[in-house]
């Protein structure tokens, strides 16, 4: 066990290595150099230029700014915003809770809804259901989600007006930051309303992430537990006479579960980088819209350092899918 | 009772097409996609009206069939008179062009990287794969407006981006299938014979492992077209005024309250291209993958 987490630990070293070099290479590789842009149009005098330099450490040679960059990212330091002069891991950290919050809620509807979908067609094999679901699950599957956002905008909110079209709360509501999720924040807070107004704002921005993965993991469902419900096993105990539900839900379903489970952790992923465009879509403050709005004002720390936080966040989730599915599944664990 | 046996081998040409048109969802998906080529071919005879025409005095015409719409512009105008219609049929040959080039690029670099790291082993086999492993590592959107924030958004630097980020699949399936095949007789055979490693390489082996990487091919163009749509609503690929799917979408957001057809239209056409290719690939699978046949 302990051999299979180092090995797996192993694997990450190389992998955040060249993360990092990836994060590293991209200021030095933009069109123009970082003090020009600094510089905006004005430009900037020869010494200033030097001063600048100096201060950025863009005189020393690559490898050693290299090494202090690395330095700088392993103390926390990775850089501040050209646009608003605060550290960006701050700006992060500031936004981070929203997308967070956006991520669990697309995951939570994912999986209650794909894992009910999929177990209802799988029991309901070649029925009216079963069509209905696979057809879901295929149009999920290739569905551009910043149109289904656009879509269920026009339906709920232009139509219907059910729901708000962006942000995160109403203005006229002022909640104190405690965890930074809202609806958490919210239910702390004495302010009325402001509970129903968050989760108001959260519905649709949440469906539209969860589709994806919601698609994938009704299809995977489906097919594991059509699998599993051919097995032998599966006959004995209906031979045994035991209820339906019975079988599914106690003795099929777990064995259906293992490959469902592997398919939900690679969809971790997917989700934060879908976050980005339904941040976009929704303008949610998180950190997707904050990272789409550095790229279009060249502001290349917080690029580079957001780059490296969401890449390394995934990496650390993936590791620790694996290791949790280490521990569920012995053959992972020795197999090499 | 006169009836023969059957002798005559079936050519594998036709097995293949038997089983692929038994897929119902497959053969949907194929003549779709045969609709939108010819679209895409022929866009200049097709599409009713330039792609950047504005009809100043047409702006935000609804689609025909609806109050004040006119024939003229079947599926109405945008927020400037541009024909809706025309700028989807021309956003086909973008989309199809820019599709057909990512995959192209990024299948041909990943047989070269996958047939050198199965074939030699080794140290190539490992830098290959550490290198592939690091780009897999991140979600392909994400890595995508990564290399877009280096080179600068456009088109043709978001297509070269996608190529990048599909490539890690490509060398992958390209490696297995080379190692699964490099021991067989006839590689030993051709060796002894004295063929050189090239001739090895691009000749013997890769014919054989060609299945899966059509299979990969197919749904990639499915993913290409997707991705670039997401990039260019990012405002990270096509810039306006190109009538790119995505970007149209990202500048009919602001008619949301207003004008629905803006919005609708460019999405569905997505979705169904989308659709198409996912469902054709899916056959291709089923009708390629040896596993699955009997």
């Amino acid at each position: 066990m302990l051999q299979f987490f180092l090995r797996r630990l192993g694997m990450v070293i190389p992998t955040f290595i060249g993360v990092s070099l990836f994060a590293f290479a991209l200021i030095h590789l933009i069109p123009g150099d970082v003090v020009t842009i600094m510089g905006g149009e004005r430009g900037v005098s020869a010494e200033t230029r030097a001063e600048l330099e100096a201060m950025l450490g863009l005189d020393k040679p690559l490898w050693q700014q290299y090494f202090i960059y690395i330095g700088g990212i392993l103390q926390g330091d990775l850089g501040t915003s050209y646009v608003t002069g605060k550290p960006v891991l701050s700006e992060f950290m500031a936004r981070f809770p929203a997308t967070l919050e956006l991520t669990l809620c697309a995951g939570i509807f994912a999986v209650a809804v794909g894992l009910t979908l999929g177990i209802l067609a799988a029991i309901r094999r070649g029925g009216w259901l079963d069509h209905t679901v696979m057809t879901i699950s295929l149009a999920g599957y290739s569905m551009p989600i910043f149109w289904w956002g656009l879509l269920l905008i026009l339906l709920f909110s232009v139509t219907l007006g059910w729901t708000p079209v962006s942000g995160r709360m109403d203005v006229m509501f002022w909640v104190e930051d405690v965890t930074g999720f809202m609806l958490i924040d919210t239910l702390l807070s004495p302010a009325k309303g402001a509970f129903a107004s968050a989760l108001q704002h959260l519905l649709l921005p949440a469906i539209v992430l969860g589709t994806i993965p919601m698609a994938v993991i009704a299809r995977m469902t489906r097919s594991s537990m059509l699998e599993v419900l051919g097995e032998d096993y599966i006959r004995t105990a209906r031979a045994k006479g035991l209820s339906k539900g019975r079988i599914v839900a106690k003795h099929a379903l777990r064995n259906a579960l293992i490959p469902v489970i592997t398919v939900m952790g690679l969809q971790v992923g997917m989700l934060l980088s879908g976050a980005i465009l339904t941040e976009t879509i929704f303008a949610w403050p998180g950190i997707g819209k904050w990272l789409i709005e550095a790229i279009n004002r060249r502001d290349y720390p917080v690029v580079q350092g957001g780059l490296l936080l969401i890449a390394t966040l995934i990496i650390v989730i993936n590791l620790l899918v694996d290791l949790m599915y280490g521990v569920v599944n012995p053959r992972v664990r020795h197999s090499k | 009772m006169t009836q023969t046996l059957a002798t005559k081998p079936v050519s594998p040409l036709a097995e293949f097409w038997s089983y692929f048109s038994s897929n119902k969802g497959a053969l949907a998906g194929l003549g779709f996609i045969v609709v939108i080529v010819l679209l895409a071919i022929f866009a200049d005879f097709v599409a009713p009206h330039h792609p950047h025409e504005q009809f100043r005095d047409f702006i935000l015409t609804p689609p025909a069939w609806t109050d004040g719409g006119t024939s003229q512009f079947l599926l109405g105008t945008d927020g400037v008179g541009r024909d809706i219609l025309s700028r989807l049929i021309h956003g086909a040959r973008l989309s199809l062009l820019i599709g057909l080039v990512i995959v192209t690029l990024s299948l041909a670099m990943g047989i070269c990287l996958g047939l050198a790291a199965g074939f030699f082993g080794g140290a190539v086999d490992s830098a290959v794969m550490r290198v592939a492993d690091v780009l897999l590592a991140m979600p392909p959107l994400l890595l995508a407006i990564a290399v877009v924030a280096i080179l600068g958004p456009s088109i043709v630097n978001s297509g070269l981006a996608l190529s990048l980020v599909y490539l890690p699949h490509y060398v992958r399936l390209t490696r297995a299938s080379v190692l699964s095949e490099i021991n067989k007789d006839y590689v030993v055979s051709s060796r002894v014979a004295g063929a050189s490693s090239l001739r090895l390489m691009f000749i013997t082996i890769l014919p054989n492992c060609l299945a899966p990487l059509i299979v990969q091919a197919t749904l990639g163009f499915s993913n290409a077209i997707l991705d670039m749509a997401a990039l260019g609503f990012l405002g990270l690929g096509a810039q306006p005024p190109l009538p790119e799917w995505g970007s149209m979408l990202a500048t009919a957001r602001e008619f949301i309250q207003s004008a629905w057809w803006v919005v609708t239209f460019p999405g569905l056409v997505i979705l169904l291209t989308v659709l198409a290719f996912n469902l054709m690939g899916d056959g291709l699978r089923d009708a390629l993958d040896p596993k699955l046949k009997q």
